[in-house]
């Protein structure tokens, strides 16, 4: 009994990260984009510099009419915001945020493979909701999502492999058991191509190409409205957190810190990825969007160069301090 | 399909003949529902070969595919499951979708997305699936491998005996979809360099234009 009351706690919690964290992610975002755009954002709702204008944006789609095109293919066209959010909560359970295995929603042996296979499988969503809308611009966003995934899935993966390498295992809790402080120098090419590949797969600006809401108004979503919409937009900051932990855990040492790690181990964790998550707000508003034929060239012909390198240091400093 | 109905034929097959000697067939929880996803899997592949919807299919594929990776962790294969869905869900069908969409795909029916070929299909498939189920009763008859102990598809396991015992075929596959890379950039540069050569004479084309259009093609 009392491992069921175990498992269901873990489970409820990161059910609980799952829908707070995005909304606190989103909400940073209106406040840290006005104020770098000499604004003040969002200042009425809830009272206090409006902290609950995501609740209240969350109510009005909440009453929006959901809307299926005639044309479209209407299963899947439903369908499709499901299977863009869901894999964001699976990746959620198996990321450590403290020592220890109590640390965790679930232990999984082959983590990294985990958590890449699955947040590829929230691509599928983008594309089923391009091809179901029966809409050329959305048609248009869903074939540029594709060609962004196939061209950005490589550089992470091979990133990621290169950490698995320096760690000797492939479980995200081994990785962090395994950390020294000197592998961010070491991991930080890995690192940086991580970070904009898991960008790019999240088509944030500025990789949204394939949301171009000047040119194409808003891909693959175009035709999305009420609480669907509301999901595709959720599943857009639950990649952020979950890009962001992972970074964290995998590049950053996750709950190591100078001091306190036994303890305080899941702040150190927390701290890093908000860090992160201020630097993907940052870049949102920073930096103008890449052009589609600038996006294939900047994976094939720098990032995936790059984590090669990465794998080929990785594997030689490897070699040299595990000679005796 | 192949695949699919040779890993849901073998499950019977091999529950089978462990349960002469072992009783394998008292059904436990994990029997069951290997057993289920096992049909659900076979479900899911026969109505990908037979709808007439194209991208619909695809995404039946993505179930069987799916089915197969939760197979393999019922096995406690966990590395060979997450793999599986990496490879196949997460890159070829988004691969296999991206080429439909890039093409045509309509929504609703496509009457004429039909072969005449498909009773050759269907015996080549039988054929396949039963040079496997055959292939693996032959190999594993009456082996009984215990699921409760050590795990056997642990990372680690998988990694060693791959790298270990088999990695000379390991190396000779991986050789073998090097020359496929190779041999598919050889080709499509030669159908780009015919059609450049063709089209070359043409009077008054702007020096750059065609070269810079065909770099990006390539890429």
């Amino acid at each position: 009994m009392n491992d069921v009351l175990d498992v269901a706690l873990r489970l409820l919690v990161v059910f609980v990260v799952f829908l707070t964290f995005p909304l606190i992610v989103g909400q940073t975002e209106h406040k840290v984009m006005a104020h770098m755009q000499g604004r003040l954002g969002p200042m009425y709702a809830g009272g206090f510099h409006g902290w609950a204008q995501l609740v209240a944006d969350g109510v009005k789609f909440a009453q929006k009419e959901d809307v299926v095109p005639a044309g479209a293919d209407r299963r899947i066209f439903q369908l499709a915001p499901a299977v863009a959010l869901l894999p964001y909560l699976l990746v959620l359970l198996a990321i450590p945020i403290g020592p220890g295995e109590g640390a965790v929603g679930q232990v999984i042996d082959a983590g990294v493979f985990f958590v890449l296979a699955v947040m590829g499988v929230g691509v599928l969503g983008s594309l089923m909701a391009g091809w179901a809308s029966a809409n050329k611009f959305s048609l248009l966003g869903g074939l540029r999502t594709a060609a962004q995934l196939l061209a950005y899935e490589l550089p992470m993966l091979l990133t990621a492999a290169s950490v698995a390498m320096a760690a000797g295992t492939v479980s995200l809790v081994g990785i962090l058991d395994a950390f020294e402080w000197w592998w961010v120098p070491w991991q930080i090419t890995g690192a940086l191509v991580f970070f904009i590949a898991g960008l790019a797969e999240l088509q944030r600006p500025p990789f949204d190409m394939p949301v171009a809401d000047s040119e194409i108004i808003f891909g693959a979503y175009t035709e999305y409205t009420g609480l669907r919409f509301a999901l595709f937009l959720l599943a857009e900051y639950a990649g952020i957190v979950v890009l962001c932990g992972l970074t964290t855990v995998l590049f950053l040492g996750g709950w190591h810190g100078p001091w306190g790690a036994d303890g305080l181990g899941w702040v150190w964790t927390l701290l890093k990825a908000a860090v992160l998550a201020f630097v993907v707000i940052w870049l949102r508003v920073t930096y103008p969007r890449l052009r589609e034929d600038q996006l294939q060239k900047f994976s094939w012909t720098l990032l995936v160069p790059l984590s090669l390198a990465q794998i080929a240091l990785t594997g030689i400093v490897k070699v040299v301090i595990s000679q005796p | 399909m192949t695949l699919a109905a040779a890993a849901a034929t073998a499950a019977h097959a091999t529950t089978t003949t462990a349960a002469e000697t072992h009783g394998f067939l008292s059904p436990t929880g994990v029997e069951i529902a290997f057993l289920l996803v096992g049909l659900v899997t076979l479900g899911a592949a026969v109505v990908t070969v037979t709808t007439r919807q194209l991208v619909h299919a695809a995404l039946w594929l993505v179930v069987a595919l799916g089915g197969l990776a939760v197979e393999y962790l019922l096995l406690t294969a966990e590395f060979i499951a997450w793999v599986q869905v990496l490879i196949y869900v997460g890159s070829v069908v988004v691969l296999l979708l991206f080429g439909l969409m890039l093409t045509r795909a309509p929504i609703g029916r496509s009457p004429d997305a039909d072969s005449g070929n498909r009773w050759v299909a269907l015996g080549v498939a039988v054929t396949a699936a039963a040079a496997l189920v055959w292939v693996v009763v032959d190999a594993f008859r009456t082996t009984w491998i215990d699921l409760d102990g050590a795990p056997a598809g642990s990372t680690e396991v998988t990694g060693a005996s791959l790298f270990q015992h088999w990695v000379l075929p390991f190396e000779a596959l991986s050789v073998l979809l090097l020359a496929a890379l190779v041999g598919a950039i050889v080709l499509s540069r030669k159908a780009k360099a015919e059609r450049a050569a063709a089209t070359a004479p043409t009077p008054g084309t702007p020096g750059p234009g065609p070269t810079r259009r065909e770099t990006e093609g390539t890429r």
